[in-house]
């Protein structure tokens, strides 16, 4: 709650990052990060999608509070991702279809990628203000695209390598985000300093 | 596996087992991986997940399939997201309710069972299409695979990582806990490790097809 904002920035990007660190958008991060071309995008998508639902989620959250709704948090928030998705997903037909083409499916999966709601849920549960919500929503995005984009580039590069056909596929890319995860884990002091 | 003009009909032992072997959510689909890895630090807390998760698939599933003639096509998604999303405040509020430890270890990610594609998935390709008894088996079925998996993988990085299984002690004084088994990387680490014993089995039946072959 006193976090100062670079405090928040450098701790979400980077310290706790979404993928790396907590888990969060695993689905989009081993399913879109094969190109580096479509990674990109996906993850600028992720985070415009990030950065509304964060603003809606606290103004529906003073709502919920003024009203002693508190119950039905969860249930709003969800469908408020799931329009703000569907917002993203017309403006791209409109002006890049190209791109919307080569997201498929994965555009609309973005509803159901968990590091959109859980900006939502962890900005309400720190209770954030409003600048720092949106510091939270645009620094997870951030780390989110900074990481399918290293996942993409590693896997372009492994498309030329030599590998065991047993190993091929997800069981690689599992212990090449690992590796990545165990990389990441050497930010761990950025935060520590208070 | 049914054939077409039966779908509707029979509830075999294999609308069960799908879910269980042949289409394991965590090892053969990769499906849900955020819970999946963020919560199996030890077995216990994987197997909570897994349960919480079971109990949230089997309901959804069995309302989706009551409902299904009655939801227009378009808007399908929406609701089957807004059951879902119901049920899994149910279930945070019974979790809360009965074990805050296990509330606070959990943390957002019993929230965020919502998300969690396997129930969003089961409901939109069975439980939208057969009768609600298939469905609920079939959901069953997904749920105690999930619930295995996350099971398989708590308790591996528990033996690992903290050398305890079930917060019992398994090696004496002298095991040096490795504990990046428990962190972040380890969850990839040992589920790529599962994933490739998984591959190796159902590699096997193919290598010797080929030999027989050459």
């Amino acid at each position: 709650m006193t976090d100062s904002l670079s405090q928040i920035f450098i701790g979400t990007l980077l310290t706790n990052n979404f993928v790396l660190a907590m888990f969060l958008g695993l689905c989009p991060f081993l399913g879109v990060s094969s190109r580096l071309g479509t990674a990109f995008p996906m993850g600028v998508a992720t985070t415009f999608v990030m950065l509304v639902a964060s603003v809606c989620a606290y103004t529906l959250n003073l709502l919920l509070n003024t009203f002693h709704l508190e119950f039905l948090r969860l249930i709003s928030y969800i469908v408020v991702i799931a329009s703000s998705v569907q917002l993203v997903e017309m403006v791209m037909k409109k002006y890049s279809p190209a791109l919307f083409r080569a997201l498929g499916i994965f555009l609309p999966l973005i509803t159901t990628n968990c590091a959109v709601l859980a900006v939502a849920l962890f900005q309400t549960a720190r209770e954030y203000n409003f600048t720092q919500s949106l510091v939270f929503a645009l620094a997870g995005g951030a780390g989110f695209t900074l990481a399918l984009v290293l996942m993409a580039s590693l896997r372009e590069r492994l498309q030329l390598a030599n590998v065991p056909t047993l190993v091929q596929g997800t069981a690689l890319s599992l212990i090449l985000a690992g590796l990545l995860s165990l990389t990441f884990m050497g930010f761990a002091g950025l935060g520590a300093g208070e | 596996m049914s054939l077409p003009n039966q779908a509707d009909e029979g509830i075999t032992f294999d609308t069960f087992m799908e879910g269980v072997w042949r289409q394991n959510p965590v090892f053969v689909m990769v499906l849900g991986m955020c819970p999946t890895l963020a919560v199996t630090v030890s077995a216990v807390n994987g197997l909570s997940m897994g349960v919480a998760t079971l109990f949230v698939l089997v309901s959804s599933c069995l309302l989706v399939s009551l409902i299904r003639h009655l939801v227009p096509k378009e808007v399908r998604i929406a609701t089957y997201i807004v059951i879902i999303a119901t049920f899994v405040t149910l279930v945070d509020y019974l979790i809360q309710a009965a074990s805050l430890a296990l509330y606070e270890a959990l943390g957002a990610f019993i929230q965020l069972i919502v998300v969690n594609c396997i129930i969003l998935g089961r409901a939109e390709a069975h439980a939208s299409k057969n009768p609600p008894l298939k469905a609920v088996v079939n959901a069953l079925g997904m749920g105690v695979g999930f619930a295995i998996g996350l099971l398989a993988l708590g308790g591996t990085r528990e033996i690992l990582g903290a050398g305890k299984l079930f917060g019992i002690s398994l090696f004496g004084e002298h095991f040096q806990p490795w504990v990046v088994m428990v962190l972040p990387p380890g969850g990839f680490f040992v589920l790529g490790g599962w994933l490739l014993l998984f591959a190796l089995f159902r590699k096997k039946p193919v290598t010797e097809g080929g030999h027989a072959h050459d």
